[in-house]
């Protein structure tokens, strides 16, 4: 499954990284503590997380995850949304809360890994 | 090439500058991507840097992190001016963090920096003078 396959599937907005909607998705991981992140997701996870702030393209850059989503209609800084365009990280967001956005992650075959 | 000669890269780091925070570990993943070391191994390295980095910005002054970059490993050295760690024990305990609320509530301050420092390398070494600051030494092999 591609971030794309996902980003048609759920009510997804795409506001940066389009370029790397064909990334493969090896599954998901949510939390707001990005050393969290760091130490338990793994690479080419979806990351579901309410942090707008540009740190968080860091993480997924540097964690090789496949895509973001800052849920729950938190809304990206603008900083994150251009680092995360000049990064070439997939950058999601939705108006939906965490909970549910990965409710429906793992319906359409996103398990956590 | 002689097995000792290698890439040396060197950053500044300022504390509380979380705007360019990730941006020397970014770097060397740059440097590693291009003369090919494998993703898994980059990964670790691209982890455990960026850790050290933050704990720069988050706990300590001033600082700077160098990776040495060598045919089959990398070191990265990371010195900082800081309050330094008066119990090296406690601060490596999972979960155990000192940083404030406004941190915190970036989400920082998880207390698996460290922890996960361990966790990805080979080779891990930290000295720390209270009142003066911290050095770490990390090193990754790349098979
Ligand atoms: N470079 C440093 N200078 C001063 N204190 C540090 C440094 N690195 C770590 N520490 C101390 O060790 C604790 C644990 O560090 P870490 O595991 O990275 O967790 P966190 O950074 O989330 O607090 C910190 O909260 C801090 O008290
Ligand atoms: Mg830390």
């Amino acid at each position: 499954m591609t971030v794309n396959d996902i980003v048609k599937s759920l009510p997804l907005t795409v506001v940066a990284g389009g370029d790397g909607l064909g990334a493969e998705v090896t599954g998901g991981y949510v939390s707001d503590l990005l050393s969290n992140v760091m130490g338990h997701a793994a690479a080419g996870n979806i990351w579901v997380t309410m942090q707008g702030h540009q740190n968080i393209v860091a993480v997924a850059s540097l964690a090789g995850l496949a895509a973001v989503i800052v849920a729950g209609g938190a809304v990206p800084e603008r900083e994150t949304v251009a680092k995360a365009e000049s990064e070439g990280i997939v950058l999601l967001t939705t108006a939906l809360p965490s909970f549910a956005v990965v409710g429906l992650l793992y319906q359409s075959g996103v398990k956590g890994q | 090439m002689n097995s000792e000669q290698g890439i040396a890269l060197e950053y500044e780091l300022k504390g509380g500058d979380f705007e360019i925070a990730g941006e020397a570990s970014s770097k060397i993943k740059r440097v590693l991507q291009q003369i090919g070391v494998r993703s898994d191994v980059i990964r670790r390295i691209a982890i455990s840097s960026y850790e050290a980095e933050m704990n720069v910005i988050i706990h300590a002054w001033s600082g700077v992190l160098k990776a040495r970059v060598f045919p089959d490993r990398t070191e990265i050295i990371v010195e900082d001016q800081g309050p330094g760690i008066a119990d090296i024990d406690l601060a490596m305990q999972e979960g155990y963090s000192t940083a404030p609320d406004h941190i915190r509530e970036m989400g920082f301050g998880a207390g698996m920096g460290l922890p996960n420092m361990v966790r990805c390398s080979d080779e891990f070494a930290i000295n720390s003078v209270a009142g003066q600051g911290t050095r770490i030494n990390i090193v990754i092999r790349h098979s």
